[in-house]
């Protein structure tokens, strides 16, 4: 039997495309005074939310984060199928202690703050190849246990470099199904390693936007699909200096996606106003902006068809202090309104 | 020299030792352990060839207070002990001239650890 | 996607990467830095002014602006003033026991022993490596050409 759903050198297309029954973001208090704060079911005050460690409280945040769109998708967990998450921590601990109490099988992922494109494709092969009829697609990122991992302890007295970026304290979940009335995932592009020599892990967004940018190509040259098709193309957490690079290359390869392009790391924080210097980036930016913002607008129809790509810096503590390049990844999932 | 005088040096040597540090942060990338290391070093090794010496009598705490004067107290150790027990004291009079600051950074820093709780930016 | 070599894309990127405004950067790390020192003058006037001897003069200054770093670390000040002071607050002694507060207080859900004291020195222990190192090279240099 040969792959009959595949559409040029690295797509597939649904050939029953599995619905997003429901969604849910909790995200912390940096976001919920972004603009987007109306669009998070739930914004947090306390970034330890009664928890005795930072890592723990990204668990409860990813936790409760999937019991809510569970919960929305009112459908007992016992139902879910599969569990497909991961987040920034080593070994994904956030994710592995999140689960544990849920009872549902479990893959456990690393993409980076790819995850969130990266489960969602995953989930909606699952559901499309007739393995499942509810699988939970998550992500979590939490600003104090990542900047203790990669970076800085809290109440050190570091300067953030101009090209710095935010991570975002957040988690999305996404509840994927064989039976429902859209919004529709229709086409997975899954994108390669890339890497184009950048070393400083302070400057994410430049070291990711050749990957973004050459799945976004990709997705374009299998599906023959024009700007035109697209309400949005968002990448998941490029900033402000990985966007205007991605455009760039872009169009240079002949791509303008004009006022269509833009970046989950630009939409979560009033970039001025919040000193985000490039903007947001972390699992949890582009899975808060997915599972709030960008699914409200396609459910009331103010975008049809959009192409969320998100993007993954795949570094390590320990490969950036070896002076090693990063190596980066972007998926593109589409995400449309109703079957056409 | 005036007492007032004695502040206004302090303010600017203290102030371009710092500028020195944030030009190198600025144009080379350096991570601020890096500019520590290599001020402290630079300390030691301006001391031993005679130029930290008249900065800290121009300066005052202007040079010593910035972590190249923590240099200056070892450099300067060494070379005292170095006069009075020979080649023991290169060994000795670093860490001795520098003990109280050295004991003051571990006890004060295990206890602020304890005492208090990092928070969130 | 167009190949691109890696000494292109870093060009590229150097091309768009945003211009810091170096000069404010700079007259923060002065002003900044020079006050702190000013603080460490007048304490260390004030030992002065006891009749202390010069070197306790200095280990005492050392001893309480040390105090004062890790006290404004612990009470979450000192980073909020390092963002707009950088290499002002970071050279100063004061950073040094900042470099040494953050990593202890913040590793100490790992344990009193592995974590606070453990990662205590993870920024400020090169700092005594490289000084203490030096100096007793210094120290032998000056014994041979004494």
């Amino acid at each position: 039997m040969s792959a009959t759903k595949r559409l040029g050198a690295q797509t597939i297309k649904m050939q029953y495309p599995p619905t997003i029954i429901a969604s849910a973001t909790i995200v912390g208090e940096k976001e919920g005074k972004g603009p987007l704060e109306n669009t998070f079911d739930k914004v947090l005050d306390d970034a330890l939310w009664g928890e005795s460690s930072f890592e723990k409280a990204e668990s409860k945040l990813m936790r409760e984060t999937i019991m809510l769109a569970v919960e929305k998708a009112e459908q007992p967990m016992s139902n879910m199928h599969y569990i497909l998450a991961g987040d920034l921590l080593s070994q994904c601990i956030g994710t592995n202690f999140a689960v544990r109490e849920l009872e549902v099988p479990f893959f456990g992922l690393y993409g980076a703050c790819s995850t969130m494109a990266e489960s969602l494709s995953l989930a909606t092969i699952l559901v499309d190849g007739g393995f499942a009829d509810y699988v939970v697609a998550a992500t979590s990122s939490h600003f104090c246990s990542a900047e203790r991992q990669f970076r800085f302890p809290l109440a050190y007295g570091g300067q953030r470099t101009p090209t710095a970026q935010w991570t975002v304290t957040g988690a999305g979940a996404i509840v994927v199904s064989s039976n429902g009335n859209g919004p529709f995932i229709t086409h997975i592009t899954t994108g390669k390693i890339i890497d184009l020599g950048i070393k400083d892990a302070n400057n994410m967004g430049a070291a990711m936007a050749p990957a973004a940018a050459d799945t976004i190509l990709q997705h374009f040259s299998d599906t023959g699909k024009t700007v035109n098709d697209y309400d949005l193309v968002v990448t998941g957490d490029l900033g402000k200096l990985g966007l205007a690079l991605t455009d760039q290359i872009l169009k240079e390869n002949n791509l303008d996606l004009q006022d269509k392009l833009n970046d989950c790391g630009l939409l979560i924080y009033d970039i001025e106003a919040q000193d985000m210097h490039m903007g947001g980036s972390g699992c949890g930016c582009s899975a808060s902006v997915l599972c709030g913002h960008l699914l409200k607008e396609i459910k009331i129809g103010n975008m049809k068809r959009i192409l969320f790509v998100a993007t993954g810096a795949l570094m390590s503590p320990t490969s950036t202090q070896q002076n090693e390049s990063i190596p980066c990844i972007a998926h593109a999932v589409t995400i449309e309104k109703e079957l056409r | 020299m005036t007492n007032l005088m004695t502040y206004f040096n302090a303010f600017w040597v203290g102030g371009i030792i710092c500028v020195i540090g944030q030009i190198l942060i600025d144009k080379t990338k350096m991570t601020p352990a890096r500019i520590l290391v290599l001020f402290v070093t630079m300390g030691v090794v301006l001391t031993l060839i005679g130029v930290y010496e008249p900065l800290v009598n121009l300066g005052g705490a202007g040079a010593t207070v910035p972590i190249t004067g923590f240099g200056y107290a070892l450099a300067k150790g060494a070379q005292k002990a170095v006069q009075t027990y020979g080649l023991l004291g290169a060994f000795t009079g670093g860490v001795t001239a520098t003990a109280g600051g050295i004991a003051a950074v571990i006890l004060f820093g295990y206890l602020a650890a304890v005492a208090f709780n990092p928070k969130e930016k | 996607m167009k190949k691109y070599t890696k000494k292109e894309y870093g060009k590229m990127v150097e091309r768009s990467a945003p211009k810091t405004s170096m000069f404010q950067n700079l007259l923060w790390a002065f002003f900044i830095g020079g006050a702190i020192c000013v603080v460490g003058q007048l304490i260390s006037q004030y030992f002065r002014n006891r009749g202390w001897s010069i070197e306790n003069v200095a280990s005492g200054t050392s001893i309480i602006m040390v105090f004062l770093g890790a006290l404004f670390t612990g009470l979450g000040l000192y980073d909020k003033l390092a963002k707009f002071a950088g290499a002002g607050t970071i050279v100063p002694i004061t950073g040094f026991a900042n470099a040494i507060v953050s990593p202890a207080m913040e590793f100490k859900r790992e344990g009193y022993i592995l974590g606070v004291a453990g990662k205590m020195f993870v920024v400020a222990g090169p700092v005594l490596v490289y000084g203490i190192t030096t100096s007793v090279i210094a120290g032998v240099i000056y014994y041979l050409i004494r």
